[in-house]
């Protein structure tokens, strides 16, 4: 088939997206596929014309590429892409809505309020920081609706440092979630096709609870595949994901972050075009579950629509 | 940068679109094309053969000689075989911590430093310790206290890293007073000095000061020069003058990285310098970054929020910048991304977090217009982020809009410009 391998773009996951990209394209090429990497830029659409893909493989990480945006644009040149379809992509990348949608279905999500922008600078949104901390009590995390990485993110243990942590979101997003910060094992579970794949379980190297960085850097948290879990909790885990896969309609595959505290799991976020470098979660839970790079980098590319 | 996050955020500083204040890049398009071809002609010409092979690992004669002759422009007398030639002054740093750093060991250097040395540093796991830097430089105050200190547990920094002149990222100075104090402080407790002199020849008023190279003799003073900035980044030559017994280390830990520096662009150099017309080209430079330097000056009194503080540097690439605390330098990158722009954050030129509301911003690689634009947005969203946050604690400590006046500044480093 002939691809175009759409990577890069503008977001600030960009030097994510070129290594999932890097690593798509080899896999792709092994594959036996005809493979055009693409960079977001003016020339998109044309270039897209010209080269006439039989299909899009969109290796592109937050806003633009995550959001609908090029999404919007392949639907309407008629060039089938992999992963989620334009509103699924705006359900996923807009944190806040996502949970409204959880909600709606049953599932279980940490309490939130979300502040706009505007709403802090012109409506003296500030005044109603107690409220918020009443609804979602203390210690909080603050984070921007639609970031993927812990850009942005900050735990509050005091209401007075809400507008410190409300300008580091901010900074990241127009709007940002204040939402109940719960304790438990951090898991993400993989979503390939319409199977969930082994649980990934983070786990701190120190033992600062709040130290969310801890996630994204190297020797911050050790990764275990599959996780140590009890199998009605890989059971329900791996149920609870599937069920927000669907809820949010996501589609070929996803990434579901959960905390698993002693009420059973929270959904955090859903990533609607999680990494797919060396270190990246899906490539490690579809490999523990017997699925190669290249097998899942197929997968993908069959179930684009 | 620490966080591995805001590193792939840099990427994006890469794009076509964004302003880039954010690389310490010389501007090359001034270089002229003629002169380029001229040197290349002859090398195919005459000596093809011998640039297209393999060289000494020390370097090529040529190129050592005329280091010899750029060393004299800043007052140093050195003997060509002293020189090291190293693949950019990156390797020489790299070099020199290789020989002398073991795991655990003492190194002391600026607060800020360059922000490429640290990943070196840390590679070679070095204990790092950061001297406060104020107008004139390194406190030697402080860096006595701290080898005091480290005295008192028998402990000895194995080398101290510093860029004297036209600090990066701080664009400070080291005074005459304090370069001879670190000299002599050198001497008597028997510690080595990596100078670090990239911009000397960059200055664009004032009058030089001597190289702690030329002050020390070359006694504990290991020298650390390049082309980068003075020629061409993209040719990748530097150099070190060491201590014989340190060079024979260097050139073995040389060798075994990259077996020599390319031939070709030694070669290169060697003849452009040789021509003599070097000078003109960095006289050219130096109008060009002094124009640049000043538009960047102008357009932070004009745009950037009350509270900020800057320093007007005499001569280097990069301007310092301190904006109210309550703002953090990384957070305000990724709104500066949005709006096309991009800098240094400062906490990537300190190893302990250090630095959150500054930014290192640099003048030599955008033309003076985008210059003022890039100063605009940062200024634009330091704004939009201060009025936020007053907006939501309603202090009145951050007075906004910002005043037109420029008034005196108390902030201890660099020469107090404010807003």
């Amino acid at each position: 088939m002939k691809v175009a391998l759409l990577q890069g773009g503008r977001s600030l996951e960009r030097g994510v997206s070129l290594r999932s990209g890097a690593r798509v394209s080899e896999a792709l090429l092994s594959l036996g596929h005809e493979v055009e990497s693409l960079d977001l830029g003016p020339d998109l659409v044309s270039v897209l014309e010209q080269m006439q893909p039989d299909v899009a493989f969109i290796a592109l990480h937050g806003i633009e590429g995550e959001d609908g945006t090029v999404q919007a644009l392949l639907e309407l040149l008629g060039i089938p892409h992999t992963g989620p379809r334009v509103a699924a992509c705006q359900r996923s990348m807009d944190k806040s809505l996502s949970k409204y949608i959880l909600r709606e279905h049953g599932l279980p999500t940490p309490d939130w309020v979300t502040y706009s922008e505007a709403a802090i600078r012109d409506f003296g949104a500030a005044s109603s920081f107690q409220k918020a901390v009443a609804t979602v009590g203390l210690p909080l995390v603050a984070k921007p609706a639609s970031q993927g990485s812990s850009l942005g993110v900050k735990v509050v243990t005091r209401v007075e440092d809400i507008p410190d942590a409300l300008i580091t979101a901010l900074s990241y997003d127009s709007r940002a979630l204040l939402e109940t910060w719960v304790s438990g094992r951090e898991l993400a579970v993989s979503v390939l096709g319409d199977r969930a794949l082994p649980v990934v379980e983070a786990i701190p190297t120190d033992n600062n609870a709040y130290d969310f960085e801890a996630r994204y850097e190297i020797g911050g948290a050790s990764f275990e595949c599959p996780a140590a879990l009890e199998d009605a909790q890989t059971e329900e885990v791996s149920r609870v994901a599937l069920a927000a896969y669907v809820a949010l309609g996501c589609s070929g595959f996803a990434r579901v972050d959960l905390i698993l505290g002693e009420d059973g799991p929270m959904i955090l976020e859903i990533n609607a075009i999680p990494g797919l470098t060396e270190t990246s979660l899906l490539p490690q839970a579809a490999e523990a579950g017997g699925i190669s790079f290249e097998e899942m980098v197929e997968q993908i590319l069959d179930l684009a629509c | 940068m620490r966080s591995s996050a805001m590193r792939d955020m840099m990427a994006i500083t890469a794009r076509p679109e964004v302003i880039s204040l954010a690389g310490g890049l010389p501007d090359t398009s001034s270089f002229p094309a003629e002169a380029f071809s001229a040197e290349t002609d002859e090398i195919a010409r005459e000596s093809l053969a011998e640039a297209l092979q393999y060289g000494p690992t020390e370097g090529i004669a040529a190129i050592r000689e005329q280091i010899v002759k750029v060393m004299a422009a800043e007052g140093m007398a050195v003997d060509a075989t002293d020189v090291t030639v190293t693949t950019g002054g990156q390797q020489a740093i790299d070099l020199v911590t290789k020989t002398l750093i073991d795991p655990g060991d003492i190194l002391i250097c600026d607060a800020p430093t360059y922000p490429g040395a640290i990943p070196t540093f840390c590679s070679y796991e070095a204990d790092v310790r950061q001297i406060e830097c104020d107008a004139d430089g390194m406190r030697m105050d402080v860096l006595e206290a701290t080898l005091d200190s480290l005295a008192a547990k028998g402990q000895k920094p194995k080398f101290i890293y510093s860029i004297p002149t036209f600090q990066n990222p701080g664009g400070v100075t080291l005074s005459l007073e304090r370069r001879r104090q670190l000299v002599r402080l050198a001497s008597e407790r028997k510690i080595l000095i990596l100078e670090d002199n990239p911009y000397g020849l960059l200055r664009y008023e004032g009058e030089s000061l001597p190289t702690l190279y030329s002050l020390d003799g070359g006694n504990f003073v290991l020298y650390l020069g390049t082309f980068s900035k003075i020629l061409s980044a993209g040719l990748r030559i530097g150099w070190l003058v060491s201590p014989r017994p340190i060079q024979e280390k260097l050139v073995l830990g040389k060798g075994a990285s990259d077996l020599c520096t390319s031939t070709l662009t030694q070669m290169f150099a060697a003849q452009y310098f040789a021509r003599n017309h070097w000078h003109d080209y960095v006289e050219d430079l130096i109008g060009i970054y002094r124009s640049r330097r000043n538009a960047m000056i102008g357009a932070m009194s004009e745009y950037f929020p009350h509270g900020a503080t800057w320093n007007k540097p005499e001569g280097g690439l990069f301007i310092w910048a301190t904006l109210p605390d309550v703002l953090n330098s990384e957070d305000l990158l990724a709104k500066a991304i949005g709006k096309g722009v991009a800098f240094v954050p400062g906490t990537a030129a300190y190893v302990d977090g250090r630095g959150a509301s500054s930014m290192r911003l640099n003048f030599s690689g955008v033309k003076e217009d985008l210059i003022i634009e890039g100063i605009r947005r940062i200024g634009a969203v330091a704004g939009e982020q201060l009025r936020l946050y007053e907006t939501m604690t309603s202090t009145d400590e951050m007075r906004l809009p910002p005043q037109q006046d420029i008034e005196a500044a108390s902030d201890d480093f660099g020469d107090g410009q404010a807003r």
